[in-house]
């Protein structure tokens, strides 16, 4: 679905992605990990056309999409999250989610459909019904997630990249994540996931990929992974409980 | 340390906090020690960054008592506060992106000029900051404006440090580092109220912890109490 070849990102002097080969099959979960500033949310962000790579290619469904522009992207079938739930604030939920649905859509649709869409998918990420007509600016943290979950899903994605969706979540309610995640994946989703918590990483991902300093330095099964004495000196240290 | 005549550096009493007409604290008493670790755990949406952010004079909108070494300071400016000694690290990393690392950090100095102990501390916790002083702070990471977010709060050798979720966004391998450098400034002297998703981690670095659910204090008690507490073990650790 997704194949990557050699990606690389220059800032200035920095190297922040190089040369990162990566691919992802169908009804696939690949975990990103890595110390912070390795470049993962910058390797996300030329998927989706946020940022224009330097060098490398990006092929989505067999075409070629590197460079294009985020608002294209999206229209091929990419959607993300971002690491902090920014969204419209004067919105309401709905009205926020609808925005996903109107846009992502191949055909045009009414007002009407979009809002029937979005409502489906607010109950889909199990978003407490009497908030929907809620501003954004007033919801707490997890109803932004999901909100921000839902407009990605709405715009009919079939590719999620998801950057830290779970940050700021307690163990708990990182479980109901986890359960949502499959559920997506399980609709057919392929999802590239960015997290911290190894307990997410570990629980739903297929094939976990490690960066540093902007290059892949493991990759394979979670257990293998999480065994891998580098990426224990890199990222896990002494001090992580699963 | 925590003898009964000593007041208490921060005590909070009958607080009542409002967003608009919504009440979304009610009446939630606690104090914090001088040279104490205290948390404050519970789910997201009840209340824990209202509650830290009227005590550093952010939420107008508010009832009852907060007092800092012995001043009431319900109403005060942030500025003042800040400048009283109470440093918050805030959850949603208000860094200033268009200034260098180095002049974010220097903020937090106040108007101090020794602040060279402190810069020292904080790059040697967050080593990444030194070699991206003189990059600007919208150009770091996610995590690494995270560790920019701690290491300002602690360039003000604060009295009381709040931290709100300082583990959002870090590696597995910093977080164990930002909970040993806290408890390493709770053995140097420092008070730390700490917010924190992670409960098992904040239980057990703190020396107490109150729980807090829709507004309310449900529970309070030593931080080893609380962590074999079934409902906090249901609710919080996952099990």
């Amino acid at each position: 679905m997704l194949s990557i070849r050699g990606l690389t990102k220059q800032i200035g002097g920095l190297c922040a992605v190089n040369g990162v080969d990566l691919s992802l099959g169908d009804n696939e979960i690949v975990g990103l990990v890595g110390p912070n500033g390795a470049g993962k949310t910058t390797l996300l962000n030329m998927i989706s056309g946020i940022s224009v790579p330097t060098a490398g290619t990006i092929i989505f469904c067999g075409e070629e999409i590197t460079g294009l522009r985020a608002h294209q992207i999206c229209k091929k079938g990419i959607a993300k999250t971002f690491q902090i739930a920014e969204s419209f604030p004067g919105l309401t939920a709905l009205e926020c989610t609808m925005i996903g649905a109107l846009f992502g859509n191949h055909r045009k649709i009414s007002m009407g459909e979009a809002k029937f869409e979005a409502a489906q998918i607010l109950d889909f990420v199990s978003f407490p019904q009497e908030k929907r007509e809620t501003i954004i600016k007033n919801l707490n943290v997890v109803e932004l997630k999901k909100v921000q979950l839902a407009r990605a899903l709405a715009s009919k994605p079939k590719l999620l990249l998801l950057d830290e969706l779970t940050t700021g979540l307690n163990p708990k309610e990182s479980n109901e994540a986890v359960e949502l995640i499959k559920k997506i994946r399980d609709n057919g989703v392929s999802i590239l996931i960015i997290e911290h918590v190894m307990s997410v990483i570990m629980g739903v991902s297929n094939r976990i990929v490690v960066l540093d300093h902007g290059e892949k330095i493991a990759e394979g099964h979670p257990y293998e992974v999480v065994n891998n004495q580098k990426v224990i000196d890199t990222y896990l240290g002494d001090m992580h409980a699963f | 340390m925590h003898s009964e005549t000593t007041d208490p550096m921060l005590s909070v009493s009958g607080l009542n906090v409002f967003h608009a007409n919504l009440q979304v604290v009610w009446d939630l008493s606690l104090h914090v020690d001088k040279g104490e670790l205290v948390t404050l755990i519970g789910p997201n949406g009840a209340g824990k960054t209202t509650t830290v952010e009227t005590i550093v004079g952010l939420n107008k909108k508010a009832s009852g008592s907060i007092t800092f070494l012995g001043e009431n300071i319900l109403g005060m400016h942030p500025y003042d506060l800040f400048h009283k000694g109470l440093a918050l690290v805030p959850e949603k990393r208000e860094i200033f992106p268009k200034m260098p690392v180095i002049e974010n950090l220097m903020l937090g100095a106040r108007d101090r000029t020794d602040y060279s102990a402190s810069l020292n501390h904080v790059y040697s916790l967050f080593p990444i900051l030194k070699e991206r002083e003189r990059q600007m702070a919208g150009t770091l990471s996610g995590g690494e404006q995270q560790m920019l977010t701690i290491g300002r709060a602690l360039m003000s050798n604060p009295k009381l440090l709040i931290l709100d979720e300082p583990s959002t966004g870090l590696s597995p391998l910093l977080v164990g580092q930002v909970f040993r450098s806290l408890e390493q400034l709770g053995r140097e002297g420092i008070t730390v109220l700490l917010l924190e998703q992670n409960v098992r981690h904040a239980l057990n670095m703190c020396h107490r912890g109150y729980v807090l659910e829709n507004g309310r204090i449900i529970k309070e008690g030593k931080a080893k109490e609380l962590m074999h507490d079934p409902h906090i073990q249901k609710a919080y650790l996952g099990f």
